[in-house]
């Protein structure tokens, strides 16, 4: 995959994102923008999203890797601030220790954002922070099961994300919210897979052993799209066919997730959108040009994938964002 | 005032010969060890020794330990071999996922898959030399220096796939992590070919003794005309083939390559499974096939916790719990009590 045509990619779905709000709006405008690495495909995605979403409307985007560490996103802040930048977009790597350098950043009359995770500081340090609902996405998820299912009797696998990590804590939150009060919809089994596709099929193996070679399971719900991609090969594995014997739920819409769906062994997936520089953008644009604060908390969509959504197209769309 | 005499008579008696291998084998603590998780994992889930045939291959339970230990079973073979020349090879897990990820990249660019292979092992060889100069051209200490390649490796691997899951559908590849050879999954298959190969390698050539000697004392080695630097290369480069062995399963397993999770934190795995093994961290004696053992015992551990249902939680707590069990069957003191039991035992039956 080349860059050129990635980059073309990215400029094509950001033009059909953004023909509705294309305005002059943030022409000319120098932006900086301090990602904190490249861990995950979702990562890689958000920042070529974000340097897309730039260049539609002409922004001088700024980009600065951070490499994991809170004192290189910190440093580059400062330099932004130094560099007398328009804003600023921050994913912080960890919720404390921003005070200061935001505060130094509102001295200098320059809005942050901040994208996909939120901060332990004063509100009114940061213009507006752009991010998912992760007990909403379980909650779809949960939701999309419970329609499906009806009236059935369904006992549900759980593969869950790192212990501990607030994805994994609230997906699970929001799926168990769903089931409530559907006592035909039960979690027999709840382990964790580390948010990876080895060990969600290796979580998945033990699971079907356990349950009478997956006899006793209808569904299972993985807390990321890789652990589902892992499970689907453990299902295959078993002998029984992913998708119809058991229904295979999970989060994030990754590329990998849509070929699953074309060959009908995934049935639904919660978008975990890349796209959190649209909105900031969005929010900079009233900001900067009308004045109006923007909602302090911006929570992106979490849209409900099925097979019925066009999942080749979903793939092809996804495949050069760098997942 | 009394002058400090030498001691020249020994105090204890000599230690005995070299156990036989098989006819102790039952009263090793590693065994009982393996027996005991075994049999709690039958106790959790009592279809866990059921084995059936199903699609042409051996399914159940007792497979899947197999399986899934393969990869730090085969890490631990090359691991061992490190280990007894008092060495540590930290990168292991790292050089997994440059395998791997050099042979999705490789087959997902067109080329053929046996190419893609062999430039996945080769890369692993590349790497294990590369350790191996550090640490003994360079005196580099072996925890710094593997530590180097533990780091770097990964963001190599990342550059590899570009910070992508590579995905590929090569039937190699797949046959590599989830075909079956004999009944027997390829990976077990793969884990027990090495296991006897390297085994008879240094039991039945002198490697195995110039290993030991080298790890019981690299200078006195040396004097004695042993090339150390030589044989310490040949560890670590044996290492790095091994990780890359380990790296194509477990690519061929998940048909893809995942550079940030392939093979994380294995080479403490494959540490752990060595210790357990017998083979102690300062050098000398050494059992590959105790090792593999090992792995075998971390996996069941494994395995069992994943059927038990505890929550997530508790996973960790459990195996750290195990482990300290097992680490004080094989201490001296429990060794010493065990040793004067069989020989009561003995001494009675003689009678």
């Amino acid at each position: 995959m080349t860059v050129i045509k990635k980059l073309a990619l990215g400029a094509g779905i950001s033009a059909l994102m953004l023909s509705a709000a294309w305005a002059e709006g943030l022409q000319g405008k120098v932006v900086g923008f301090s990602q904190i690495g490249s861990e995950s495909g979702w990562r890689a995605a958000e920042t070529s999203v974000t340097k897309a979403e730039a260049e539609a409307r002409g922004i001088d985007l700024k980009f600065a890797d951070a490499q994991q560490k809170q004192e290189n996103q910190i440093k580059a802040i400062r330099g932004f601030i130094a560099q007398g930048v328009d804003a600023i977009l921050v994913a912080p790597v960890v919720a404390t220790g921003w005070e200061e350098v935001l505060t130094e950043a509102k001295e200098a009359n320059i809005p942050v954002v901040l994208l996909d995770r939120g901060v332990e500081a004063p509100e009114d340090l940061y213009l507006t922070s752009v991010a998912s609902d992760q007990v909403k996405e379980g909650r779809v998820a949960g939701e999309w099961l419970v329609g499906t299912v009806g009236d059935k009797q369904c006992n549900v696998v759980e593969l869950q994300g790192t212990v501990g990590s607030s994805p994994a804590i609230n997906r699970k939150q929001g799926f168990e919210e769903a089931l409530a009060g559907h006592a035909n919809l039960t979690i027999t089994r709840s382990q964790t897979g580390d948010f990876t596709r080895s060990k969600g099929k290796e979580v998945m193996e033990g699971f079907l052993k356990a349950e009478g070679g997956g006899a006793g399971i209808c569904a299972v719900y993985a807390h990321n799209d890789d652990m589902a991609v892992g499970a689907i090969q453990a299902i295959k594995d078993a002998g029984l066919k992913p998708g119809s014997d058991i229904l295979v739920v999970s989060i994030d819409a990754v590329p990998d997730i849509f070929a699953a769906m074309v060959a009908g062994e995934a049935n639904a997936t919660v978008e975990l959108t890349p796209n959190m520089a649209g909105p900031a953008f969005d929010a900079l644009d009233g900001y900067l040009n009308a004045g109006t604060a923007p909602a302090k908390f911006i929570i992106t969509e979490s849209k409900l994938y099925t097979p019925a959504d066009d999942p080749q197209g979903e793939y092809d769309r996804r495949k050069g964002l760098g997942y | 005032m009394t002058r400090p005499t030498a001691h020249l008579r020994p105090s204890s008696k000599p230690p005995a010969g070299r156990p036989r291998p098989l006819a102790n084998f039952f009263t090793r603590p590693q065994v009982i060890a393996l027996a005991l998780v075994l049999c709690v994992n039958w106790l959790l889930f009592p279809g866990f020794f059921s084995i059936t045939w199903q699609d042409g291959r051996l399914f159940g339970s007792l497979i899947d330990v197999l399986n899934r230990g393969a990869p730090v079973a085969i890490l631990a073979i090359g691991m061992t071999a490190v280990i007894a020349t008092k060495g540590v090879d930290l990168s292991v897990g790292a050089v997994m996922a440059i395998s791997g990820a050099v042979a999705a990249v490789m087959v997902t660019s067109g080329q053929p898959a046996w190419l893609a292979v062999m430039a996945a092992l080769a890369a692993g060889l590349v790497c294990g030399l590369w350790n191996g100069i550090l640490v003994t051209v360079l005196q580099i200490q072996p925890i710094i220096a593997t530590l180097v390649l533990m780091v770097a490796g990964r963001g190599l691997a990342q550059l590899i796939t570009e910070g992508t899951i590579v995905t590929f559908s090569d039937p190699v590849l797949i046959f590599i992590g989830t075909g079956t050879v004999l009944g027997l999954p390829t990976p077990v298959f793969l884990a027990l070919a090495l296991m006897l190969a390297a085994t008879l390698i240094v039991r039945r050539t002198a490697l195995g003794l110039l290993i030991e000697a080298v790890g019981v004392n690299r200078s006195a080695a040396r004097f004695a005309g042993i090339s150390a630097g030589l044989l310490l290369v040949l560890a670590y480069t044996f290492a790095g083939f091994c990780a890359a062995t380990a790296g194509l399963i477990a690519a061929g397993d998940i048909r893809g390559a995942d550079a940030n999770n392939a093979g994380l934190w294995l080479e403490l795995d494959a540490i752990l499974a060595v210790v357990i093994g017998g083979t102690s961290l300062m050098g000398g004696r050494f059992s590959i096939p105790m090792s593999v053992l090992g792995a075998v015992i971390i996996q069941a551990m494994n395995t069992g916790i994943l059927i038990s249902g505890f929550s997530p939680e508790f996973n960790l707590v459990v195996k750290s719990g195990v482990i300290i069990l097992i680490l004080i069957l094989q201490s001296p003191i429990s060794a010493n009590l065990l040793r004067r039991k069989t020989t009561a035992h003995s001494d009675g039956a003689r009678r």
